[in-house]
């Protein structure tokens, strides 16, 4: 049994359960802001087909939220169970981050989410469609809150050591607003948006192939392309800005990420290749000279550090990060690649009718979410081998919990969240199956949801407005 | 310092709010194991249903906020009870699922299987916070600020005689909440099961208490010694008077009394762990002011705490004051 197997198998366990969880939130985050946007075009426009969608992705968003919330109570414990250390050095700054996170979504369970999903014939328009906003706001604010923690680990300042190792707040505003915070909030809040939007418009694209003159399904599809052409290039730039940011405070990690081990002027783009950690070269290296200058420093002749100008023990593994920034990366772009394709097919009138842009958006339905746990990937593994950027290392973070216990608790992990999120997707799969109708309902009442949290909206007799 | 207090006291009365809230729901999925009926499982998941989840939300609460104000404790505690917290979470995550796709199950088999993992999810729940009780009581080792011992230390006689008794001291919860909530026959069935199991969560709550001091010196000397028998006398008389209401209140056929008592049981039960530990959070040597979060710290998170969780506590009896009255065949909650 050694030290270094019992933090790989806590790192892979606090992995299995964030990677899980993350997909809730951020598809609770980009919907709860589509809806805002939908329900918002219908009181303004008073179409139908607003409405309909509306309710159509209701249901979907009660699920999504439900599952999040299960998946978020063990997160509230993770932190103690496998990295203790951790908890004990930080708990008095990340703490109370994460605290306001729990307290934002408490507050929000508790109120207006019960009043979004079942208030609607009860409520009247305004006080309906004030708690749908802040539904969304709310969403938004446990981001702030989850990226504020998140992005203090990776850049920490306005903190003191201890001489027990332990930090302690000195600048409330200084940790929240630590200097890779709004890079990390914008790129996150975005990705969310994609996300839901590819998800979304392959369920448009999906139903147009059988029932083409649906109008709620062609909002849909239409709705997602246009945020393909408008966000995933403003993707794109917040994402380069964000690796500046990145460069300019984790240069090891963009080493890693981009692969390269020397440091010389006008640094290639690795395309592609294999960094292997212990012959210090990417093998099978595919590059275009002066590329990653050009990106990083925006010069024909800039200089970034390779992964040889940190000594061996502080590199992040870069196979990992290296392989998961291609695959955000590509999927960024082939999103912003649809987004033009589907932008030039509209133009021309075409926007319903190509079928192959249709099977495109069908097979990129995951492609948001996928590009955003490779982000994560890149971010956190690019982080290794600190918890808290260049303070306290991962293996000095770990609870005192041999092998057994860490792999035992994991397998425990991936047997219960396969059975319950696999029955949670199959659920959601059959509520995307069938299409939207004219008059869709919202979510059934009388069936018990904790998503309904403990509003008592549905206790209010339909049709009368208090 | 005031703070330090302060934030121990809202700790523990989420912890206490989860206890009693949460503890009447996890009571009922217990009681499934003798309410077979279709019908009636319905009628008992109904009259939960729009609370159970504010319930468990005081779980997260009291995590978070443990986290926060006590990290200490919360490194400490966590991975000396590693298995029984991993247990609980994960027998929360599968009730929790069971009962909502028990309403959505296409088939008799699976509405089956849904609530089976509804009745085993909350015994387990209801067992390991048990364990991590007794646990807690029986004392962590700690070195240098982490936890010095192995993985399966807290496993004695003593955490499996708490486990038994929360898992009893639950299901009696969730007998008194559906002599209030329900009516006709399960009430009647009810109020026998609330009888047997108060005479059984008795006896846990003397063996528990029985048992208690022996543990540890300083818990006997709080309890018998000058002048900690001051406060500690009248904790047994409490429980025998609330118990004696609790008898006549289920005799008389009251439907709120013993829902009442049960929970006064609980809380009385809670002061004596709090007279027995107090300053001490992770018995036997760390203490709130040693696994205190800085001022700093705890001044920050108490601005959003004292607005929200008073928000919170309103809006959560403005619900169940809403779902008052009795849950009927066929009636659902919405």
């Amino acid at each position: 049994m050694s030290g270094a197997d019992a933090v790989l198998l806590a790192r892979a366990q606090f992995a299995f359960t964030i990677g899980f969880h993350i997909v809730l939130p951020a598809f609770s985050i980009g919907l709860a802001s589509y809806l805002a946007v939908l329900e918002g075009l219908w009181l303004a426009t008073h179409r139908q087909v607003y409405l309909d969608v509306f309710q159509y992705w209701l249901k979907a968003f009660a699920i999504v939220f439900a599952m999040g919330v299960v998946s978020g109570l063990v997160m509230a414990y993770e932190f103690g169970l496998n990295w203790a250390r951790f908890a004990d050095r930080t708990g008095a700054v990340v703490g109370p981050l994460m605290s306001y996170e729990v307290l934002t979504a408490f507050f929000l369970e508790a109120g207006f989410l019960g009043i979004m999903l079942f208030g609607r014939e009860r409520v009247g328009r305004t006080v309906h469609f004030a708690a749908t906003l802040l539904v969304a706001m709310g969403t938004l604010t446990s981001a702030f809150w989850i990226l504020a923690a998140n992005s203090w680990m990776q850049t920490p300042q306005g903190y003191t050591l201890s001489p027990d190792g332990r930090f302690l707040p000195a600048d409330w505003w200084q940790i929240i607003f630590n200097p890779s915070f709004p890079y990390r909030l914008v790129h996150m809040v975005i990705a969310c948006f994609l996300s839901v939007a590819f998800l979304v418009g392959a369920v448009g694209a999906w139903h147009l192939r059988r029932d083409a003159q649906n109008q709620a399904v062609r909002l849909m599809f239409s709705m997602a392309m246009w945020m393909a052409l408008a966000v995933a290039p403003i993707q794109v730039l917040a994402g380069d800005q964000h690796g500046l940011n990145t460069l300019q405070h984790q240069p090891a990690k963009v080493a890693a990420l981009e692969g390269d081990w020397e440091t010389r002027p006008g640094t290639p783009l690795i395309l592609f290749g294999m960094p292997n950690m212990r012959e210090e070269r990417t093998d099978w290296a595919v590059e275009i000279p002066h590329l990653g200058a050009l990106v990083l420093t925006h010069s024909w002749d800039g200089a970034i550090k390779g992964l040889k100008a940190f000594p061996p023990e502080l590199r992040p593994p870069s196979p990992v990060v290296f392989w998961a920034f291609r695959i955000m990366v590509g999927l960024g772009l082939l999103m912003a690649a649809v987004g033009l394709w589907a932008g030039w097919l509209r133009v021309r009138g075409r926007l319903y009718a190509s079928a192959w842009l249709r099977r495109a958006v069908v097979a990129m339905a995951p492609a948001g979410f996928v590009a955003l746990l490779a982000g994560w990937t890149v971010t956190e593994v690019g982080r290794q081998p600190f918890t808290v950027y260049g303070v306290l290392r991962t293996a000095d973070s770990v609870s005192p919990i041999g092998m057994p216990g860490v792999a035992s608790s994991l397998t425990a992990f991936v047997v219960v969240y396969l059975i319950v999120f696999g029955a949670g997707a199959v659920f959601l799969l059959r509520l995307l199956r069938r299409p939207p109708s004219v008059g869709e309902s919202g979510p059934p009442a009388g069936v018990p949801i904790r998503s309904a949290g403990i509003t008592p909206a549905p206790a209010i007799p339909e049709g009368r407005a208090p | 310092m005031i703070l330090t207090l302060v934030w121990a006291g809202v700790i523990a009365f989420a912890v206490l709010a989860y206890t009693l809230l949460d503890g009447f729901d996890l009571g009922v999925g217990i009681l499934f194991t003798v309410e077979r009926r279709d019908a009636d499982r319905d009628v008992m998941l109904n009259s939960v249903a729009p609370v159970w989840d504010g319930n468990e939300t005081w779980l997260v609460l009291g995590g978070g906020g443990l986290f926060a104000m006590f990290p200490l404790a919360y490194a400490v505690i966590l991975p000396a009870l590693y298995p029984a917290i991993i247990a609980m979470l994960l027998a929360l995550v599968f009730r929790g699922v069971g009962f909502e796709f028990r309403f959505r199950a296409a088939t008799a088999r699976g509405r089956a299987a849904w609530d089976a993992a509804f009745l085993s999810g909350s015994a387990l729940a209801a067992f390991c916070q048990g364990l991590v009780l007794g646990g807690l009581l029986q004392g962590i080792r700690v070195v240098d600020r982490v936890y010095a011992g192995g993985w399966w230390d807290w496993l004695t006689p003593f955490t499996v005689l708490c486990g038994a008794a929360v898992v009893i001291g639950y299901a009696m919860l969730g007998a008194c909440w559906l002599v209030w909530r329900t009516d006709g026959l399960l009430q009647q069935r009810c109020r026998r099961h609330a009888r047997v199991l108060a005479v059984a969560t008795l006896g846990c709550i003397v063996a528990v208490s029985l048992w208690t001091p022996l543990l540890n010196p300083a818990f006997s000397q709080r309890w018998f010694g000058w002048p900690g028998i001051v406060l500690t006398s009248p904790v047994p008389i409490l429980v025998a008077a609330v118990g004696w209401a609790f008898w006549r209140g289920l005799s008389r056929g009251h439907q709120f009394t013993p829902l009442l008592c049960a929970q006064a049981w609980f809380v009385l039960c809670y002061a004596g762990l709090g007279i027995s530990l107090f300053p001490l959070i992770a018995p036997p040597s760390i203490t709130i002011w040693e696994a205190a979060a800085p001022p700093s710290s705890q001044a920050f998170l108490l601005v959003g705490a004292a607005v929200l969780i008073p928000v919170i506590l309103a809006y959560t009896g403005f619900a169940y004051w809403v779902f008052r009255g009795k849950v009927r065949p066929g009636m659902h909650y919405h």
